[in-house]
């Protein structure tokens, strides 16, 4: 019952928040609105079961890499007048031809196409509709185990990468 | 859902909520008395008992002072960032459980807001929110000092966050070898903090299941960085009154201030608790059900909690009236060149050390 509005509610909310992400003037509500898509996101996911996915969005894009963004925008200084010109030609009529595009795709799905290939998350396990983090913890450490390494090693050496890009002066070493 | 646990739900929720009220009202009480006597002051003295309505009656004021509103903020994110500090502080609580669960009829009760799975994710989660108020009433403002309180506090709660989540990781891979596998629940993590060292060796039988004392250093950071988490001295450089004001809410006044005023005591405390569950065995210890009468015996695990949340909060005062205010550079060093290396080196240390115990040395 209380699902479908809830549905509803963290749809329009997420849709709000991209429009002003890319409407809003100021930098500041862009991340605001983004802060606000992400939100409705996380809502959605646990209304998918996925409790272990939403609180990770939260912290991670959430907590860490919009707080960066925020944190860069403050230290630019956000009362630097913005450069309205647009540098690629068409840029404007191609974007909304784009979004016409997958707007009719949609409503085509909606209207003629079958659901069968994305089910409801269902559950009559107590254990998992409170969480599914057992679940993703052993088919990460089992059967996917591989792909999670290589991931690790992949964002230490980005890490690694980033602090030695910081580093780096023409002339020196 | 059938209508008596909906009925349960709404009042662990409601309860939980008064509690921390509560709690918080004599939370800024006992830290404005506390500080006076360990500055030969007498503190609050007049309002109640003691003075302990003065808080009380700071709140009336404040609730019935004029908000000012300055010409040049963005007014929609000066209004949102108070409620923005506020609903964080309240979520984080709601994760705490803060008494033994008991039973009414067939229901269980269980002396908490929620008990999700992913409990200790989602504190995560709530107290990176936090961050944004902070950030945000310092922008909106509006005003240089804000705006520098602003973007310390960024900077700070990342650093923090660091070190105060690899903290928690050390305690829930060492909580794993407690029990049936490994768990984010609170009240879970809790319930293996319950009993005695006994089965380790016969001379710990007096000692407590805490998990302080297999993951001491973890506790150690875990307090520092929640002090740091929650901007209090000696790290409360984003609002160092001698030198910006009053930091990021200097353009806050009335209702608005005393919301920021609120969420930080609130987080104080939720974090204490927090430090409390993970560490000090929650509302973990002897009830005496075989000769005490039994609502005695299921009140005195809150009592429990309260007291090792309370022990928790003290050491917030007393660093408050001890220590000096770090400079900047010196509180980021301490972030990312001690703590968040001393909390990596322990968790491998720890791991290292359960996976010895659990598997026996590699060689063999």
């Amino acid at each position: 019952m209380a699902e479908p509005i809830l549905f509803v509610l963290m749809a329009l909310g997420s849709l709000a928040g991209a429009v002003t992400v890319v409407a809003a003037r100021n930098p500041v509500y862009s991340a605001m609105g983004l802060l606000g898509t992400l939100f409705s996101v996380a809502v959605l996911y646990v209304l998918q079961l996925a409790h272990f996915v939403a609180a990770v969005q939260v912290i991670v894009y959430a907590g860490a890499v919009l707080t960066l963004f925020l944190f860069v925008i403050m230290l630019i200084g956000v009362d630097t007048s913005e450069d309205w010109d647009e540098k690629l030609p068409y840029q404007r009529a191609f974007v909304g031809g784009l979004a016409g595009l997958i707007a009719l795709f949609a409503g085509a799905l909606t209207l003629f196409g079958n659901f069968d290939w994305v089910p409801a998350a269902t559950s009559t396990d107590p254990d998992s509709t409170n969480g599914t983090i057992q679940a993703i913890a052993e088919l990460l450490f089992t059967d996917w185990v591989l792909a999670f390494e290589a991931t690790a090693l992949l964002l230490t050496i980005a890490a690694a990468g980033a602090i030695a890009l910081a580093h780096y002066r023409r002339g020196q070493t | 859902m059938s209508w008596p646990e909906f009925g349960i739900v709404v009042l662990r929720v409601v309860v939980t909520f008064v509690l921390l009220l509560v709690v918080t009202l004599i939370n800024v009480w006992a830290e404005r008395k506390i500080v006076a006597d360990m500055q030969s002051r007498i503190g609050p003295s007049r309002a109640g008992p003691w003075g302990i309505l003065q808080t009380l009656a700071d709140g009336l004021k404040l609730f019935f002072k004029e908000s000012v509103i300055p010409r040049k903020v963005e007014l929609g994110m000066y209004l949102l960032a108070p409620f923005l500090a506020i609903i964080p502080a309240f979520l984080i609580f709601m994760m705490v459980p803060w008494g033994k669960p008991f039973m009414i009829g067939d229901h269980e009760v269980a002396l908490q807001g929620a008990d999700l799975n992913i409990g200790l994710l989602f504190i995560l989660a709530m107290s990176s929110m936090a961050v944004y108020a902070v950030v945000l009433a310092g922008w909106s403002s509006g005003s240089k000092y804000p705006l520098i309180g602003g973007v310390r506090a960024t900077a700070q709660a990342i650093s923090y966050e660091a070190a105060m989540g690899l903290a928690m990781v050390a305690v829930v891979i060492f909580t794993a070898t407690q029990g049936e596998g490994g768990t984010l629940s609170l009240a879970e993590i809790v319930e293996r903090q319950t009993g005695t060292w006994a089965d380790v060796s016969p001379i710990l039988s007096f000692i407590p299941r805490w998990n302080v004392f297999p993951q001491f250093a973890a506790f150690v950071i875990f307090v520092v960085a929640i002090v740091a988490e929650t901007n209090r001295a000696p790290f409360d450089l984003v609002e160092a009154e001698q030198e910006l004001v009053g930091g990021f809410h200097t353009e806050y006044s009335g209702m608005r201030f005393a919301m920021f005023f609120l969420a930080e005591y609130i987080n104080i405390f939720s974090m204490s608790a927090i430090a409390a569950t993970l560490f000090l065995g929650g509302w973990a210890g002897p009830t005496f059900e075989t000769f005490l009468p039994g609502f005695i015996s299921a009140l005195l695990p809150t009592v429990y909690f309260l007291i090792k949340t309370y022990a928790i909060v003290f050491i917030f005062f007393w660093l408050r009236a001890t220590l000096p205010r770090l400079r900047y550079d010196q509180l980021m060093t301490l972030g990312w060149k001690r703590l968040i290396p001393a909390a990596l080196a322990w968790l491998v240390v720890s791991t290292v050390a359960i996976g010895f115990r659990q598997f026996g040395p590699p060689w063999s």
